[in-house]
């Protein structure tokens, strides 16, 4: 069973909603997928033991082979080659290692290397087995950490990927083979705008999903309207607490401190687990 | 000499387009006679990447110079590979950039005007 925790807007609560399910879970694969700020990490006392360097293909040139005929520039849908007149210019970083421009010069003069993006590191805490992927300061590529993480902890067990924020593609990779997702919100306008982005995504994708409202004030009701509007299902509504939100700011999830709510994620894994959801 | 300037206007009389990836179109401008053709910037709709695409045209136009208002840093790094002279931060209509360029008024740019933005 794969369970995405996405959001949208940033900040609304995916890693308090991915960690309390982690938290009451027997045994669970808990995977950081926002790898250009993870922070599931900070919860379970750190990131733990380096399990392996990612990297990726990058483009380079057989300047001796080269005609500088410009076809691999035309090609490259990541503007990553320019061809002038005395060289071949790659920007490495934009370069999504597609293999186009290998295909498509006439002179085999295209070859690769391997070029490092970021880190995969695996803390064992509990019943928690938390992977976290760490994108170099610098890269703008996060997806093909997130596609290694995935294939490093198989599809076995329960698996809680906790997204990254947005609709754009490392949150794409995130969701798209999940089993059922969690969309996280805040009542707000920003929250709520980019709920309807995330859930247009969500069913672009054709993955079951539900929603839970985080620091809840029952104060917007234009939430509601548009929940109800759209038959989407909410799941949990997390109030706006000083002591939760105290709690956090201390690196401690609010599972471990109240038994109450330790009950309540119980009842939501349980939910969402047993497919009693849609 | 021969310059691109980007814009979004169709002649000497448009402004100087500040975003240089993701501009319109360019007009490439003979300084000498004033004559000039519009290219459509094929850049402007990629994801990521428009800067090098974008120089990549300009650069195919067989250009000496580029007038611009903003310049991110691998467009920069194009044109600089290529020897073309980057006039940034420039405002105001393509006439008039094209005077201040002829009359020697207008600094060369010496590095990029901002940093990379990845498609943001």
């Amino acid at each position: 069973m794969r369970i995405a925790v996405a959001s949208g807007k940033g900040g609304t609560g995916k890693t308090t909603v991915a960690l309390g399910l982690a938290m009451v879970a027997e045994a669970v694969t808990l995977v950081d997928c926002d790898v250009e700020e993870p922070d599931d990490h900070i919860f379970l006392g750190g990131r733990g033991d380096l399990v392996e360097e990612v990297t990726i293909p990058v483009v380079r040139v057989d300047e001796t082979a080269c005609t500088l005929c410009g076809e691999c520039a035309r090609v490259c849908a990541y503007g990553a080659i320019a061809v002038l007149k005395d060289q071949v210019m790659v920007v490495d970083e934009m370069c999504h290692g597609c293999g186009a421009c290998g295909i498509v010069c006439p002179v085999d003069a295209i070859f690769e290397e391997r070029r490092r993006i970021g880190e995969v590191w695996l803390r064992e805490r509990g019943g928690i087995h938390l992977y976290t992927g760490f994108l170099d300061v610098g890269q703008p590529l996060a997806t093909p950490i997130i596609t290694r993480l995935k294939a490093l902890v198989g599809r076995e067990g329960l698996l809680i990927y906790d997204s990254p924020p947005g609709t754009a593609c490392p949150v794409v990779e995130t969701v798209r083979d999940a089993d059922h997702c969690i969309l996280v919100t805040e009542p707000t306008p920003f929250g709520l705008f980019d709920l309807t982005m995330a859930v247009d995504m969500i069913r672009e994708l054709d993955v079951p999903f539900d929603v839970v409202v985080n620091r809840d004030r029952d104060d917007f009701p234009d939430m509601d309207d548009y929940l109800r509007a759209e038959g989407i299902q909410v799941l949990m509504r997390i109030p706006d607490s000083m002591e939760i939100a105290r709690l956090y700011s201390r690196g401690v999830h609010f599972v471990e401190e109240m038994p109450e709510w330790r009950e309540r994620f119980s009842d939501l894994l349980v939910k969402v687990i047993g497919g009693g959801v849609r | 000499m021969i310059i691109g300037i980007p814009t979004s206007g169709n002649d000497l009389s448009a402004d100087v387009e500040q975003r240089f990836g993701r501009c319109q179109r360019f007009l490439i401008v003979d300084s000498g006679t004033m004559d000039f053709h519009v290219v459509d910037n094929s850049a402007l709709a990629m994801g990521g990447g428009a800067g090098v695409r974008a120089a990549q045209q300009v650069v195919d136009e067989g250009v000496e110079a580029v007038i611009a208002g903003e310049v991110g840093p691998k467009a920069y790094e194009v044109l600089e590979r290529a020897n073309i002279k980057v006039y940034a931060r420039v405002t105001g209509t393509v006439r008039d950039a094209l005077d201040l360029v002829r009359s020697d008024m207008a600094k060369g740019a010496d590095g990029p005007t901002g940093p990379a933005r990845h498609g943001r």
